[in-house]
């Protein structure tokens, strides 16, 4: 099977109706993307298809039809996305597990609305759980970032 | 076990080009041989590389950062300069030395207990890298210091990594001088920023759940749906249709069956199909509302347990006595701790006949005793390699090491030739887990001219110590502290206190969860200290001073965090529309006092618009990390109590995952400000204080706004609704 992961196209031999989440982290060794909770619930796998937010967890490989980005992608290696620099700038990590679909859902909030009001960061980031209770300072990266992204 | 650990000794060893500096199990300082480097709390290389050996381990509350900082300041590096390492399983070296000879992290203890620690190792290599330095130059040591990780003085300057060598055959100093806080350059600077953060933000980090060791096994566990049910057999022959699928065998204490797979899905797949015959027949039956039952009809009788030590007879005729008497019954269920990252663990065999545990290991001691005893292995041949960990809250410290055990058992039944992985679905994170105890409490405040003349206090619950390991350390007199403790043990001075405790029976496993009893004890106390403001008429925040008038430091830095609350969050001048509450908790040597803001009515849904908190831990070493704690604290207390519970039917557990066990999610709160007091103590704990305060403060705000006093949680069990 192949899949374009990061802007490679790579070949997996797996049944299709592997989860993308475990495609990733056993078989591309991609383990950035994070299990939470395996229901869609967490948001802790989050990728990118074709630029748009999903649950890894809920998207059988079979199904990708699109090109994958995950947290690795992101950014480049010379320069952190937006919403990377931000979330160092905030310090926003604390056990740091969840992060990777916290930015992930952060970076396509972006995509779409460059000066997020508060509600629209609630409805955006609502599926991204954090058990070490970041969310003031997600929510000000969030607006950092949107600044910066403005500014560029 | 006891052994004996200098704080002071330090042991500088010559290698190539590496100087070490770490404690000698007898304290006694001497020029080492190579082989005594394995242990340092500091490594510096010969290219001036300086790596802080962290004793603690990471699962976001900053530690890792933190002790780094207290190397760096010593040395005179800057945190840019300094990387960190997790430190290995060795209790002669790296134990808590508030922990009595244990290697472990717990009770918001690990800047408190490595403060002095870490600074003097860090001070023993700046002291030998400048006498390098001045042998090398013929000039007076005196006038040598390290800036920016260069020796200055004597009008020369080179890199410490120039005078490793010769550094490291020298005998460290006993008694190093410390940086005075004057000249503090990264302990209280508020700019130091985590050496975690970069790692954290993209992808990088490496957690134990990331780990894919070569030719690795993953498995999982079929576990007795409810506790203590037993394997009678299974059969495994609708497995063979997953690919991937290797086999399936019971383990050797038959408490469930191991599903061996080549990847985790495969393995989580099998399982599925997996068909398990439980013997059942010693296993818990019981539902939430038995034990529920049980807790409130101890709390009908007399407490077993005299926890305060006063005269209970008087108390109860000093409150029966009084003008006024205010009384309440609290009920708090089981917690789930539910870290992000489930539970799990990865062990391989090494080629000297040992094993490696590779774990988000918080306390190493455990597990590292626990598989000497399985594979039959002196200690010296089990090794741990500690992970980041994502989340806790005291989870990954149980005293009898349960998933690591489960981990072993489930390594030591196959040929042992290939690493296994044992991987926790968030399913058997939330059901197979150790829940924060259910408690109940009854309070009677007798009050006369206001004033409180009597509190009867009866604490009924599951104890956390009790039936384990820690029994002998923890339980004295009968009391298990971690019930009781922020009651009567508490800076307030209450007239005519009395607190009791009766212990009832488990029907789960139980364990500390952040804050341990704190999580109930604070919810009762400020409750009932706004309760009986309200019955004196007096203003809650005023009321409380006055039992914190003392002259005692204790009195005066729980006043003073209190005080500091109500002009930070403008006490008393809330906006049209929004009421507030107050809760003020010492715990772990730290006061924390909080102010909840909301707006909105139980009917309709309550909207949490700010919480306020004001928070004196000592010697504030890395304040942003302290303020991340403190809104990180917030949360958890806050998000547990609005609807979260664990409950049992016929003894199994009833939530599976997030969507029946509902965290605090990011429009929970709008809004956390967080102020630190300036201090010169000892710095204490942080990871767990920002959270007893938070929920008590939310009832108090709920009860200011709406008369409804909620006591039995969670919240919106009681009709209490959040928007």
């Amino acid at each position: 099977m192949k899949l374009s992961v990061n802007g490679k196209d790579r070949e997996v031999d797996v049944e299709p109706d592997m989860p993308l989440l475990w495609v990733l982290r056993d078989e591309l060794g991609l383990t950035g993307t994070k299990y939470g909770c395996g229901v869609a619930q967490c948001g802790a796998c989050t990728v990118h298809m074709d630029g748009l937010a999903v649950r890894s967890c809920q998207l059988a490989v079979g199904d990708v039809t699109g090109d994958i980005t995950t947290i690795e992608g992101l950014g480049t290696p010379d320069s952190l996305h937006a919403v990377q620099d931000a979330w160092v700038e905030h310090q926003v990590a604390q056990c740091g597990y969840c992060q990777s679909g916290q930015i992930m859902s952060a970076a396509q909030l972006l995509d779409f609305n460059d000066s997020p009001t508060d509600a629209d960061i609630d409805a955006a980031m609502g599926g991204n759980l954090c058990r070490c209770g970041t969310y003031p300072r997600i929510r000000a990266a969030i607006k950092s970032a949107a600044q910066k992204i403005q500014e560029a | 076990m006891t052994m004996k650990v200098s704080r002071r000794g330090f042991l500088a060893s010559a290698s190539a080009a590496v100087l070490v500096l770490g404690v000698r199990p007898d304290g006694a300082l001497a020029a080492g041989e190579t082989d005594a480097m394995l242990n340092p709390f500091v490594k510096v290389a010969s290219d001036g590389q300086v790596t802080g050996i962290v004793k603690h381990f990471e699962k976001g509350q900053g530690p890792a950062t933190g002790l780094s900082t207290l190397i760096a300041e010593e040395l005179g590096v800057s945190i840019e300069q300094i990387t960190y390492e997790f430190a290995p399983s060795n209790p002669e070296i790296y134990a808590n030395t508030f922990f009595g000879g244990f290697q472990g992290t717990g009770g918001s203890t690990a800047m408190a207990n490595s403060f002095m620690q870490y600074r003097q190792a860090g001070a023993a290599a700046r002291e030998l890298l400048i006498k390098a330095a001045a042998d090398a130059w013929g000039v007076d040591a005196s006038g040598l210091k390290i800036v920016e990780g260069i020796v200055t003085g004597g009008g020369k300057t080179a890199p410490i990594g120039d005078f490793v060598a010769a550094a490291s055959t020298m005998e460290a100093p006993a008694d190093p001088p410390l940086t005075p806080p004057s000249e503090w350059r990264l302990i209280g600077n508020p700019d130091v920023r985590r050496l975690d953060s970069p790692i954290k933000t993209n992808g990088k980090a490496m957690f134990a759940m990331d780990l894919h060791l070569p030719n690795q096994m993953v498995a999982v566990i079929s576990r007795a749906p409810s506790r203590g049910g037993l394997v009678a057999g299974f059969d495994d022959s609708a497995c063979s249709e997953v690919k991937g699928f290797i086999r399936a065998a019971t383990l050797p204490n038959k408490a469930g069956v191991a599903v061996y797979a080549e990847d985790t899905w495969a393995a989580f797949q099998a399982r599925d199909l997996l068909s398990v015959d439980w013997d059942m027949s010693a296993a818990e039956t019981r539902s939430s509302d038995e034990i529920k039952s049980e807790i409130m009809a101890a709390l009908d009788e007399a407490p077993t347990y005299n926890v305060s030590k006063t005269d209970h007879a008087a108390t109860k005729s000093a409150v029966d006595g009084a003008e006024t008497v205010v009384e309440q019954t609290f009920y708090f269920p089981l917690l789930a701790h539910a870290p992000m990252e489930p539970l799990n663990c990865t062990i391989e065999a090494n080629a000297d006949g040992g094993v490696t545990l590779h774990d988000g290991c918080q306390a190493p001691t455990g597990p590292h005793m626990a598989l000497s005893q399985i594979f039959e292995l002196p200690m010296e041949k089990v090794r741990i390699n500690t992970m980041l960990a994502g989340g806790s809250f005291g989870r990954r410290a149980t005293p009898d090491a349960d998933y690591q055990v489960e981990a072993a058992l489930a390594f030591v039944i196959t040929d042992r030739k290939r690493p296994v992985k044992l991987v926790w679905s968030r399913e058997d994170d939330m059901r197979s887990g150790y829940y924060r105890p259910a408690v109940g409490h009854r309070v009677r405040v007798g009050l006369t001219g206001g004033k409180i003349v009597g509190w009867d206090h009866h604490v009924a619950g599951q104890s956390i110590m009790k039936g384990t390991a820690f029994e002998a350390m923890a339980v004295r007199d009968g009391i298990d502290h971690s019930s009781v403790e922020g009651t009567a043990d508490g800076p307030y001075q209450i007239p005519g206190m009395f607190v009791g405790l009766t212990d009832t029976p488990k029907a789960t496993s139980t364990l500390w969860w952040r804050s341990v009893g704190h999580t109930h004890t604070a919810y009762v106390m400020e409750v009932m200290m706004d309760q009986a403001a309200k019955a004196a008429s007096a203003d809650p925040v005023e009321f409380r001073l006055a039992y914190l008038s003392g002259e005692g430091d204790d009195q005066k830095r729980k006043a003073n965090v209190l005080r500091l609350v109500a002009e930070k969050a403008n006490w008393g001048n809330a906006p049209e529309g929004r009421y507030q509450g107050v809760a003020v908790h010492k715990s772990f040597g730290t006061y924390v006092a909080e102010i909840a803001e909301i707006s909105g009515n139980p009917d309709d849904g309550i909207v949490i618009e700010n919480v306020t908190c004001v928070v004196d831990c000592g010697i504030p070493v890395n304040p942003d990390v302290i303020k991340a704690q403190m809104e990180g604290g917030i949360g958890y207390g806050i998000g547990h109590v609005m609807r979260d519970q664990i409950t049992l039917a016929g003894g199994e557990v009833e939530q599976y995952n997030f969507p029946d066990y509902e965290p605090l999610r990011i429009s929970d709160i709008r809004g956390i400000d967080v102020h630190i007091v300036k201090s010169e103590a000892a710095p204490s704990g942080v990871g767990e204080p920002g959270t007893p305060p938070s929920a008590p403060a939310l009832a108090n705000a709920i009860a200011a706004a709406s008369g409804v006093m909620v006591a039995s949680l969670p919240m919106e069990e009681e009709g209490v609704y959040f928007a």
